[in-house]
């Protein structure tokens, strides 16, 4: 062990040899002859080694190389993208919204006929006895004039029950319901939205004015919160959806929004 | 005479009254001119009967439309609605501040004159030209198209971009347009040919957010333009070489807004919260304005309108073309027209934000003159009014807002957008505001009565681009729905 750094001292103190660059820059020339011989010359263990070393920086260099060549070609020019957007909106992360809605007259007319191009076009029709339960009234139940509807209602929200005397139809309290699912099919989003009533039950027309809702039937939603605006840049909040479920079995409504 | 004759008339009138009859009030200019000695004015004198006097006191040839304010309050109807009597101190003299107005009328555009489908992609951009002859639009068909107003009708169809093209630019003097897209290259176009001008100018690695022409009074030949681009590099370009002068390179963002001052100095707006001052000579960075908390959305300058109209007046005199002028006279006439906007060569500018507010600049303090605060959400669109008296912001939180322009304070709110307000533009004769909206609607609101002039329906998707043609004549808006509507009277 020095105790010093003499070597450096000296270099220091007196310089290098003359030709001290041009002796560096020959064995550095004469090095890959001198590994060559090496790994000829060498047997067993100390060449699997050796060889192995020497394979693995051949790769890295290969690896180099390459990489080196991939930045002198120009690379593919990028596909034209749809939904153009001007630059203030360019870099905050907007998701492409929902188109403005069809036009009024189109969405009035189609009201009055009843008809939409719904998702589901053909539902099964449910039966009456399906659809209400005969309830056995009178002190002896011999009287079978009640109902009791035995899928999911929507009441409205100024509904009074009659007294129970008069009222036909009985509406459970647990199969009401005032929200539902709905999706929107451009946006691929599902929103949780209130029912604002029973557009048409494509079974019988009671069952609309009693708001039952079964698989396929068209319900009005507010969809205030989802932000979509008319031509006329008001916003819309009512809109219609089909249901798309069985209700009663799942408790829950889910419906696709009709665009 | 006349007026005198009308106050005359007006004291005999009001004299059964109980309050102070006449007020001793003395007319000045915004500036501080007196337009003569003070005068004993009746407490009933209406704003009409006020111009009157005005025009008669300033010995104006042609009768030229004035605001008054007492204050910081307008006298809309008269003087005693305005004024509280009862607690002004009759002994003083009362400071009237007139404002002239322009004096030709913008009328408010009221309907669509034509829809004019082309575009196979969204607008993002469109502009007129400064001599309200040319319409160009970019969209996200990659292509630049040149409107022909006269008979509404395409003109060109410019295809080279390879990507959306999301800026449009005019040279001052019109005779180039330049194209910015979304790839990073410019392209200049011919508006005569609808041909392209040399080869494209490319060098931004990302989007170009902006461009800016030289201003005509310092170069009539319109060689050198400035780019801003999302990859946070302004650059200087020689329009006429293809050649790249200079890059400022100074932010640590993207570049959102570049102006190009008429002093000779590059103002740029950028995301990293500040705005910077350059000199467009050597690009040397002469002082930067920081104060925002969030992105920089856009900027404006005072002289925005003189400089983009450059040698074009509004009001044209009919026997006398553009055409005809000289080169030299054109120039001269355009320092005129900046000089008169900004004498001491001190512009100011406003900025608007991410963070909700605005900020006004003076370009000789590196303090802001005011904080702008008031809007509930993001701040995307600044402009000055024509006649450098009024600020017009545009935000996502659904309304338009007035500021004064001299000190920054609020003056009202336009309120009616259901979606968020994208752009704006002012109308030439500053009394009149026209906003795009992601609701799919215009609206145009009046200056005077802070109310809803006029709603423009029709677009069937968000509108992203508007623009007011700098003679008043119409309105252009583009948008998602592909289309682009003119509006007229």
């Amino acid at each position: 062990m020095p105790q010093n750094e003499y070597m450096e001292r000296h270099r220091k103190l007196y310089g290098r040899r003359l030709d001290y660059e041009e002796r560096k820059r020959k064995k550095e020339a004469r090095l890959p002859k001198d590994r060559a011989r090496k790994a000829r010359k060498l047997r067993g263990i100390k060449a699997k080694l050796f060889n192995k070393e020497r394979r693995n920086e051949k790769i890295q260099i290969k690896k180099k190389i390459q990489a080196h060549e991939e930045k002198k070609v120009k690379k593919q020019e990028e596909k034209v993208e749809d939904g153009a957007l001007p630059h203030y909106l360019l870099d905050r992360g907007i998701q492409s919204s929902a188109k403005v809605l069809s036009n009024m007259i189109k969405q009035k007319r189609k009201e009055k006929a009843g008809k939409w191009d719904v998702p589901i076009p053909k539902v099964r029709a449910q039966s009456d006895a399906e659809v209400f339960k005969v309830l056995k009234t009178g002190k002896t139940k011999r009287k079978a004039w009640k109902r009791m509807v035995t899928k999911v209602t929507f009441v409205g929200e100024n509904f009074t029950r009659k007294p129970p005397k008069f009222e036909r139809f009985i509406r459970p309290m647990g199969l009401r319901m005032k929200k539902a699912h709905v999706t929107h099919p451009e946006l691929k989003a599902t929103f949780n939205l209130p029912i604002i009533g029973v557009k048409k039950n494509p079974s019988s027309p009671m069952f609309t004015s009693l708001g039952v809702i079964t698989k396929g039937t068209v319900i009005e939603v507010n969809i205030s919160e989802l932000g979509l605006v008319t031509q006329t840049g008001k916003v819309v909040w009512g809109k219609y959806a089909q249901v798309t479920n069985n209700p009663e079995n799942d408790g829950v409504i889910n419906a696709v929004l009709l665009v | 005479m006349l007026a005198k004759k009308q106050k005359m008339q007006m004291e005999t009138d009001s004299e059964p009254q109980a309050t102070p009859h006449t007020i001793q009030a003395r007319l000045i200019s915004d500036t501080g001119e007196e337009a003569g000695p003070p005068i004993d004015l009746p407490a009933g004198i209406t704003s009409q009967q006020l111009g009157l006097i005005c025009n008669a006191l300033l010995k104006n040839e042609e009768a030229t439309p004035y605001l008054f304010f007492v204050g910081e309050d307008e006298i809309k109807k008269s003087l005693e609605d305005t004024l509280d009597l009862a607690s002004v101190d009759t002994e003083n003299v009362i400071d009237i501040v007139y404002q002239p107005q322009a004096v030709f009328k913008v009328r408010p555009v009221t309907r669509c004159t034509s829809s004019m489908p082309g575009h196979a992609e969204a607008v993002v951009s469109l502009n007129f030209s400064p001599d309200g002859a040319h319409l160009a639009s970019g969209s996200g068909d990659t292509t630049v198209r040149l409107w022909d107003l006269t008979t509404e009708t395409p003109h060109f169809t410019c295809t080279g971009h390879k990507q959306w093209v999301l800026c449009v630019s005019w040279a001052p003097d019109g005779k180039r347009l330049a194209s910015g897209c979304k790839a990073g290259s410019i392209i200049i176009w011919d508006p005569e040919t609808g041909q392209q001008k040399g080869r494209p100018l490319s060098g931004h690695k990302k989007h170009i957010n902006c461009l800016a022409w030289e201003p005509y009074h310092r170069d009539p030949e319109c060689r050198k333009l400035a780019s801003a681009s999302g990859d946070g590099d302004c650059r200087i370009w020689d329009v006429k070489l293809g050649q790249c002068l200079m890059n400022i390179a100074g932010h640590t963002n993207a570049v959102t807004a570049v102006r190009w001052g008429g002093a000779g100095l590059i103002y740029t707006s950028s995301k990293d919260r500040t705005v910077k001052m350059w000199r467009s000579a050597d690009g040397i960075l002469c002082r930067t304005f920081s104060g925002h908390a969030h992105w920089v959305n856009n900027i404006a300058l005072s002289t925005d309108y003189v400089l983009r109209t450059g040698p074009f007046q509004p009001v044209k005199d009919r026997s006398k073309s553009h055409l005809s002028l000289s080169t030299e006279e054109l120039q001269e006439s355009a320092l005129k027209r900046y000089q008169a906007v900004c004498p001491d060569e001190v512009e100011s500018l406003v900025s608007c934000s991410d963070d909700n507010t605005l900020y006004l600049w003076r370009n000789n303090q590196n303090k802001c003159v005011e904080r702008m605060t008031g809007h509930q959400n993001v701040v995307n669109d600044v402009k000055y009014s024509p006649d450098v008296k009024l600020i017009a912001s545009a935000s996502f939180d659904k309304s338009v807002r007035l500021w004064r322009a001299h000190d920054g304070q609020f003056i009202a709110t336009f309120r009616g957008h259901v979606q968020a307000v994208y752009t704006l533009a002012w109308s030439a004769d500053s009394r009149l505001i026209v906003s795009g909206s992601k609701d799919s609607t215009l609206k145009v609101w009046s200056v005077q009565s802070k109310k809803l002039a006029q709603e423009l329906p029709g677009h069937a998707d968000e509108v992203f681009g508007v623009d007011w043609a700098p003679d008043g004549s119409r309105v252009a808006s583009g948008g998602k729905d592909k289309v682009i509507k003119l509006w007229a009277y």
